[in-house]
């Protein structure tokens, strides 16, 4: 059965059916009950955004409040998937990593090979993350290079519904420690999404859209503005594929070059900042292994290198915009934007 | 025979001795083989504060899990990682127990509930949390026991984990390992508060502190609170007063010590000569026992040398493997 709900009920769904399924996995965060030990509702909030309200009239102790204490917590979700459990730890905000980092690159990154391949750490920390919520500097960043940098991380980070659900049952599955990233733009956007368990694999990306002419990658709330962009620009005839990465580590390098050397030109999409992200990743994976098929220079569209801003004016121009992606197709497109082609 | 006056029988004390003594000469062969430049990278020697590790461990099973720090090799040797493996690892052999790619700072053996030797002081501590958490939800009566220098009881990890410990009622002790230094600082000035117990007490917790070079000592009071922790009662803090017989790592001039301080520790504070002349003053174990024991672990320890460095180092694919489990 299948019907529309939004990101935020597919989120709340996958931990419940997994819940359901595997009685190791637990849930923890700072309000995810929300309201522990106070005098009223035993689950007033749920979550600081409700997406896990419900789950502790279904789950009861293995959802656990926690102190504001993420060094604490976030810790101790690892020591517990070292030990057998499989802790869902929600950071709420992806941006409360830097308090708490170490427990994630330094440890949970690092048992399987420091311990010569003899430990297993499956968690995962999922929050909140991107612009666009007038959140400000400290609660609206797409810190995803971050973690993409930290071998023995993956990183997970859903465009839609559909796919946060799947994404999120597999990340729960999975024996690596995962970080999967919410955006919180997303988290009303409904879409069709089957009632029953599905995982979707990771290291897979969705062509949501087929083009001969250009190849726009992207991730997260970018896909949408891609797919806006793709459609103005199918209006001037220009045909764009539009790759939505869904997992940032693994990546799936094929599709990427598999597009690209159809069609010749690629624009890489990516809310984080410009230096050393996802957009300079697969630039340079593209310019090292299918430099021959590039008709025109590679466009990076991305976030620029500054805070996030509060004022609304100036975080609707912080976000990368359909138009502005638009614009970078055209480069590619332009005699002036095009590079000599290069035999391989 | 005398009347044993201890809390353990006769065979428990031989096996703490045993303990004992393969963590000092453990540790005396690294110090020697280091300063020859057979050892990669740098160690921290664990020599002097053996009665801490073994009075602890004493209480624990292979279902306990302890998270240890840079100084562990003592914490591995009393929960029972192998010797060799141990050997094996600091020479960076892949018959290591980390394969040679952990190193003497991240010695680990799960099975043993050896959760690692760790690098970042104080980051055992929100770990043997979720270690306890886990113990609890499963209902295994496990405990997690976390140590942490003088130094590391400074690092908020440590300071979140105390709290969310007691908020939490996990079966977490949380060890003190209390050397007087943090690397060449002296924990006088460091550490804010006059007694640890203070900080237990801050948190909700029962703290006490013992002589850490008295087995006894550590061996009565750990047996309480670990006990107390099994049972549901909650976490504990222990500090265990030692001295630390080397520097913060290898090649340490220890120019920070006052003069004659090291001298006058080792002879009035070795906790491997106080355990042997109680036990053997006593009247309940002999001296020629205790030399037996010691002509043992010598030839163990020789033995995991000789075999560390005759076996094979990690190859090129070595490099790449057991970053994930499946990637």
């Amino acid at each position: 059965m299948s019907r529309k709900i939004s990101m935020k009920q597919a989120i709340n769904e996958a931990l419940d059916l997994e819940m359901r399924r595997d009685p190791t996995v637990i849930v923890m965060g700072e309000d995810i009950v929300g309201g522990t030990g106070a005098k009223g509702e035993d689950d007033a909030w749920g979550g600081v955004l409700g997406v896990t309200k419900g789950l502790y009239a279904k789950h009861g102790d293995r959802l656990m409040d926690t102190p504001l204490s993420e060094s604490a917590y976030i810790g101790a979700a690892i020591g517990a998937a070292a030990c057998g459990l499989r802790p869902v730890a929600e950071l709420m905000f992806l941006d409360f990593m830097g308090v708490c980092f170490d427990q994630i690159f330094n440890q949970a990154a690092k048992f399987r090979y420091m311990f010569g391949g003899k430990a297993e750490t499956p968690v995962v920390i999922r929050g909140m993350v991107g612009a666009g919520f007038r959140a400000a500097a400290q609660h609206s960043q797409m810190l995803t290079p971050l973690f993409t940098h930290i071998p023995g991380l993956k990183v997970v980070c859903p465009s839609n519904a559909y796919d946060a659900k799947g994404l999120l049952i597999q990340s729960i599955r999975d024996n690596d420690p995962v970080i999967f990233c919410e955006h919180k733009n997303l988290y009303g956007l409904e879409c069709e999404v089957p009632a029953e368990s599905y995982a979707i694999p990771f290291g897979e990306a969705n062509v949501l859209r087929d083009g001969d002419d250009v190849t726009i990658v992207s991730y997260g709330l970018t896909v949408h503005r891609a797919m806006e962009a793709a459609t103005a620009l199918a209006k001037d005839g220009t045909e764009a594929e539009v790759i939505d990465l869904r997992t940032l580590s693994p990546i799936d390098w094929d599709t990427i070059v598999e597009s690209v050397e159809r069609t010749g030109r690629l624009v890489v999409v990516d809310e984080a900042h410009p230096r050393c992200n996802l957009a300079t990743d697969i630039a340079a994976f593209v310019g090292q292994n299918a430099f021959g098929a590039l008709k025109a220079g590679i466009q990076m569209v991305t976030a620029p290198h500054t805070p996030v801003p509060f004022a609304p004016s100036l975080e609707d121009l912080y976000v990368p915009s359909a138009d502005s992606i638009a614009s970078a197709v055209k480069r590619t497109l332009s005699p002036k934007g095009a590079s000599p082609r290069i035999a391989a | 025979m005398a009347q044993n006056p201890f809390p353990l029988g006769k065979d428990e004390l031989l096996k703490a001795y045993r303990t004992m003594r393969t963590i000092r000469e453990f540790e005396e062969r690294l110090h020697v083989d280091f300063a020859k430049g057979d050892i990669p990278g740098f160690v921290h020697l664990y020599a002097g504060e053996e009665a801490c590790a073994t009075g602890i461990m004493m209480h624990l099973n292979d279902n306990d899990r302890i998270a240890s720090t840079h100084r562990g090799h003592g914490h591995c040797i009393a929960k029972g990682v192998d010797v060799h493996a141990m050997m094996a690892e600091i020479y960076g052999r892949s018959t290591g127990a980390c394969r040679g790619k952990g190193g003497s700072m991240h010695i680990a053996d799960l099975s043993k509930g050896m959760m690692g030797a760790n690098g970042i002081l104080g980051a055992g501590a929100p770990l043997i949390c979720g270690a306890a958490l886990a113990a609890k939800v499963r209902g295994d009566r496990g405990v997690g026991i976390t140590f942490v220098g003088d130094g590391a009881s400074n690092q908020g990890t440590f300071l979140e984990s105390l709290n969310l410990a007691a908020v939490w009622n996990l079966p977490v002790v949380f060890v003190v390992e209390n050397n007087g230094y943090a690397e060449s600082t002296a924990m006088e000035w460091a550490v804010s508060c006059d007694s640890y117990v203070d900080r237990a007490t801050g948190f909700g917790m029962p703290g006490v502190t013992v002589d850490g070079t008295d087995f006894f000592a550590v061996y009565e009071a750990a047996g309480e609170i670990i006990r107390r922790a099994r049972d549901g009662g909650g976490p504990a803090l222990l500090e265990c007063n030692m001295v630390r017989f080397y520097g913060h790592f290898e090649g340490d001039a220890q120019t920070y010590r006052a003069k004659g301080e090291l001298e006058a520790i080792r002879a009035s504070r070795d906790c491997l000569t106080i355990l042997s002349e109680r036990v053997i003053e006593a009247g309940v174990i002999g001296r020629d026992e205790l030399q037996a024991i010691d002509r043992e672990v010598n030839g163990l320890i020789e033995d995991a040398v000789r075999a560390a460095k005759a076996a094979p180092l990690p190859v090129a694919e070595d490099l790449l493997r057991d970053v994930y489990v499946a990637y």
